[in-house]
């Protein structure tokens, strides 16, 4: 008989192995998928997990492709962290990442055709602000009236998704643009745009506010009082009101700088590797952050490592159905299973399995 | 006459300690047999295992003269061993009738259980109604839903674990009569406690256990508490030491505490106060579950009521969170360790900054400091006698009394000039307990004043100066400890919380009020 049995501490150990056995799990049973579906399941790993980087034919193209979609999962991943440890569920990111681009967006070409350094700046602020603003809704409506976070920051995504249509094709609308819906192109206007900071690099603004941030959130989580409460609450809520932590502020705090990051997340896209509003701007960052943060295992350091991990799967997945012919949704799958898998062993580091006969039935 | 149950050669491992090692003793028919030992000496998996709950590694059991080797509890059951758990397993939002119900193999009809309920309860001497909520109940009530749902299986062994921690003095001579009539009647009862002087009033043999092994037996009626205590301990037990000084000025006063809403099943303060002063411990006391959290909560500031209810040194704090509570000088330490007082995965210097942040300077700048934190945490485990393998153990590694000394040290090392603890020695073995206790006398005779909230009347007689009973939320006038009685404390606990021995009329009245409604 197979049982689990407590450890008595979590083992240390454990924690940074079980991610490594969670993605070695996940390429035998995506191999297995993949193979179900006909294809070869070692060359779909390969190209999933290794020509992305160093094939010689595609590593130029999707090297930087890397840091392009790891910086805005990071960023998101660190904010939606602080909320996760302390057992506050923002799942509504992506909602809080398109009016983080609407918002600063929105500054960008109220100034067009300005050239001031202080465009750039400005709307990387109100993006941010954005973000804030859309993620104070569910924090608001939590403290004042117990709503459930996760009903209402996840339904508001879908109102930001309207509500980014009916900008691209109303006020945001490039009056040059010939009727066609989507703003301006930022990317042909200097003072608003976040272009690449070194030639096939894939590295923007986006991606060293992802880094600083996730400096910023190990700093907070192990060495500020906040983070210390953050921990305390999610842990043990009755200790963390014994030890005087105001669950609303905290409801506060942790919604508004996920929602703030998510922002940030989104004007630094606009501006760059997107360029503009569209009917489409979002592509699930959003989403995908919430696999990332618990990859990382809610530690700015771990993010900061799955955040790559999962953009890889993502470049190699298209890859890899750009080559075999794969479908995007066992892509998907294969992404699914990464998380299912993850939380699947954390189980071992608090338990350890125990293989033998024992009295009680 | 033969023995009823032989227990030879018993032993239990389990991972880095041997919790049974090789016990044998035996319960004659008819016989009340204690089973005595501290906290952790091995009682719990002994009796689990007569109960079909944990299978030995090696040794025998023999029930009525055949091999007795349960495989599970109903098992057991069916041979006719029934157990009274301390922590009953009951459903709070169902009735009596079907919390019987539930436990039993084949329940009969729900009428025909009412009416064996009323009969066996009222044979006993332990009346009943088979309608009530078991949320309703007292803990002295409840208590009597799992006698009940034993007896009704007519058990050859009735195995009772600490059935006196939640009642009041009279509550236990009830029990008491009751299970000298199962005794009168041949059924044995394995009796477990740490409470020697009920041990010598009830029991006909008893069996010490310590860390796992059988250290003596004897006839408790022919042995003094101190001898017993001191098999059980294995040295000498040092009681701790007060000397009653003069009390100096009022520093905590509460006056018309309420409870503004209170969850499920908790208990509504209503109009408590009282005054502490420097220098004096308040004892309060009370079966859990009749406002204590409440209490507590409100001095620790968790829950807020208008300001002028808790008056700290004249100033009105009752609007006032914990850590404004602490930067005063009013710590406190709840009954919950692990969870409550305590964060279990967090680390003992994790845990020391819970409380004590602010007052050992543990933040600068809104930032931890760590190495303070961990002198601190090292100062309490120096100071306190914390059993850790180090300071940077999850709290839920440690034991409940190593736990608990490491909780009120941290309190105790922040000078508090008011320090509230509940259940402060709750399952701690009786070493940690007296120096737990002592630390709270030496708090005291340096100025502080002391509120200890516990169910264990011994000890808030050892170590108060006066005493309050909380029952049902409302507190009563404390008095001097000095030349109080068990009795006249029993009865400011409310008596036998309305519960009387069967044959009077209350229980007729029942009885008649029940069969016209079936009628």
């Amino acid at each position: 008989m197979i049982r689990l049995e407590k450890r008595p501490t979590p083992s240390q150990a454990w924690t940074w192995a079980t991610p490594v056995l969670a993605v070695l799990l996940t390429m035998l049973a995506g191999g297995l998928m993949f193979a179900l579906l006909g294809k070869d399941p070692v060359a779909a790993i390969k190209i999933i997990f290794y020509d992305p980087l160093f094939n010689p034919q595609f590593a130029a193209y999707s090297r930087p492709q890397l840091l392009v979609k790891a910086g805005p999962l990071i960023l998101i991943a660190v904010g939606l962290a602080m909320g996760f440890r302390a057992g506050i569920w923002n799942i509504g990111a992506e909602g809080q990442y398109i009016m983080g681009a609407i918002f600063g967006a929105a500054v960008g070409l109220a100034m067009y055709p300005s050239d001031s350094w202080m465009i750039f700046p400005a709307m990387v602020i109100a993006g941010a602000f954005g973000g804030f603003l859309w993620a104070m809704i569910p924090a608001v409506l939590k403290v004042v009236f117990g709503t459930n976070e996760i009903l209402v920051s996840l339904l508001l995504v879908y109102v930001a998704e309207k509500l980014m249509a009916a900008m691209a094709l109303g006020p945001l609308r490039n009056p040059e643009g010939g009727g066609f819906p989507g703003s301006r192109n930022f990317q042909g206007y200097p003072a608003a745009s976040n272009p690449e900071l070194f030639p096939n690099s894939g590295m923007h603004w986006g991606v060293v506010a992802a880094i600083i941030a996730v400096i910023f959130g190990y700093i907070l989580l192990s060495r500020h009082l906040m983070g210390y409460h953050i921990r305390l609450a999610g842990q043990s809520p009755r200790a963390a009101r014994f030890g005087g932590v105001s669950p609303a502020r905290l409801v506060i705090f942790c919604l508004g700088f996920g929602g703030a990051l998510a922002g940030l997340a989104g004007i630094f896209e606009v501006t760059g590797p997107a360029g503009q509003i569209t009917t489409s701007f979002n592509t699930g960052y959003g989403f995908t952050a919430i696999i990332v943060a618990f990859l990382g295992r809610l530690n700015p350091i771990g993010i900061l490592l799955a955040g790559l991990l999962m953009a890889l799967t993502y470049i190699g997945g298209e890859l890899a159905s750009f080559m075999l012919g794969l479908p995007s949704a066992a892509i998907q799958a294969f992404q699914g299973m990464l998380l299912f898998f993850l939380l699947g062993v954390d189980v071992l580091s608090n338990f350890r399995i125990k293989i033998g006969r024992e009295g009680h039935a | 006459m033969t023995d009823l149950l032989t227990l030879q050669g018993l032993t239990k491992a389990y991972p880095g300690v041997v919790a049974n090692d090789d016990v044998s003793f035996s319960i004659g028919r008819g016989e009340v047999h204690a089973l005595l030992g501290e906290n952790g000496a091995g009682k719990s998996t002994l009796v689990k295992m007569i109960y079909g709950l944990v299978k030995p590694d090696t040794g025998t059991m023999i029930l009525n003269g055949t091999p007795y080797t349960p495989a599970e509890p109903r098992a057991a059951r069916a041979a006719g061993v029934a157990m009274v758990f301390q922590h009953f397993s009951l459903f709070e939002a169902l009735t009596v009738a079907e919390n019987v119900g539930l436990g039993m193999e084949n329940p009969p009809k729900p009428t025909q259980l009412s009416r064996e309920i009323r009969e066996v309860s009222h044979a006993y001497g332990l009346p009943l109604d088979p309608r009530r909520m078991v949320g309703d109940l007292s803990a002295g009530e409840r208590q009597r839903v799992e006698i009940v749902r034993c007896l009704l299986q007519d058990p050859k062994l009735l195995i009772m674990d600490e059935p006196t921690s939640v009642l009041t003095p009279q509550e236990v001579e009830i029990l008491f009569a009751t299970l000298n009539k199962l005794k009168a009647e041949g059924t044995s009862i394995l009796y477990i406690s740490h409470k020697l002087e009920e041990i010598r009033a009830l029991c006909d043999g008893a069996t010490i256990l310590r860390r796992g092994k059988v250290v003596g037996s004897c006839n408790p009626r022919e042995r003094s508490a101190s001898e017993l205590a001191e098999l059980m301990v294995g040295q000498a037990l040092h009681r701790p030491e007060r000397s009653r000084s003069a009390p100096g000025k009022v520093v905590l006063q509460v006056a018309g505490l309420t409870s503004e809403h209170v969850e499920e099943f908790g208990t509504r303060l209503q109009n408590v106060g009282f005054e502490v002063r420097a220098g004096e411990i308040l004892g309060i006391g009370g079966v859990a579950g009749n406002g204590q959290d409440e209490l507590l909560s409100a001095l620790s500031g968790e829950t807020l009521g208008s300001s002028e209810t808790v008056r700290f040194q004249g100033n009105a704090v009752g609007h006032l969170g914990p850590n404004a509570r602490r930067a005063l000088g009013m710590l406190s330490a709840p009954e919950e360790r692990l969870g409550h007082a305590a964060a279990p995965d967090m680390t003992l210097v994790e845990n020391a900054v819970l409380s004590g942040w602010h007052r050992r300077k543990l933040a600068e700048g809104g930032f931890v400091r760590w190495g303070k934190a961990k002198d601190f945490a090292e100062e309490i485990i120096a100071d306190f006698d914390v059993r850790t393998p180090g300071p940077f153990v999850a709290a839920r590694a440690l034991s409940g009394g190593n736990l608990q000394k490491f909780v009120i040290g941290r309190e105790v090392l922040q000078d508090p000039s008011v320090l509230v603890v509940n259940q402060p020695t709750w399952g701690v073995d009786a070493a940690a307990a007296a120096s737990i206790r002592q630390a709270l006398l030496d708090l005291a005779a340096q100025g502080a004043a002391v509120i200890v909230i516990s169910q264990d009347l011994d000890e808030i007689l050892e170590v108060s100066d006066r005493f309050a009973a909380l029952n049902a939320g409302k507190l009563s006038a404390p008095r001097s400890t000095e030349g109080l009685t068990m009795e006249q404390i029993g009865l400011m606990l409310g008596g036998a919380h309305d519960m009387d021995v069967a044959d009077t009329d209350e229980a007729e009245d029942i009885r008649e009020t029940y069969e016209e409604g079936r009628l």
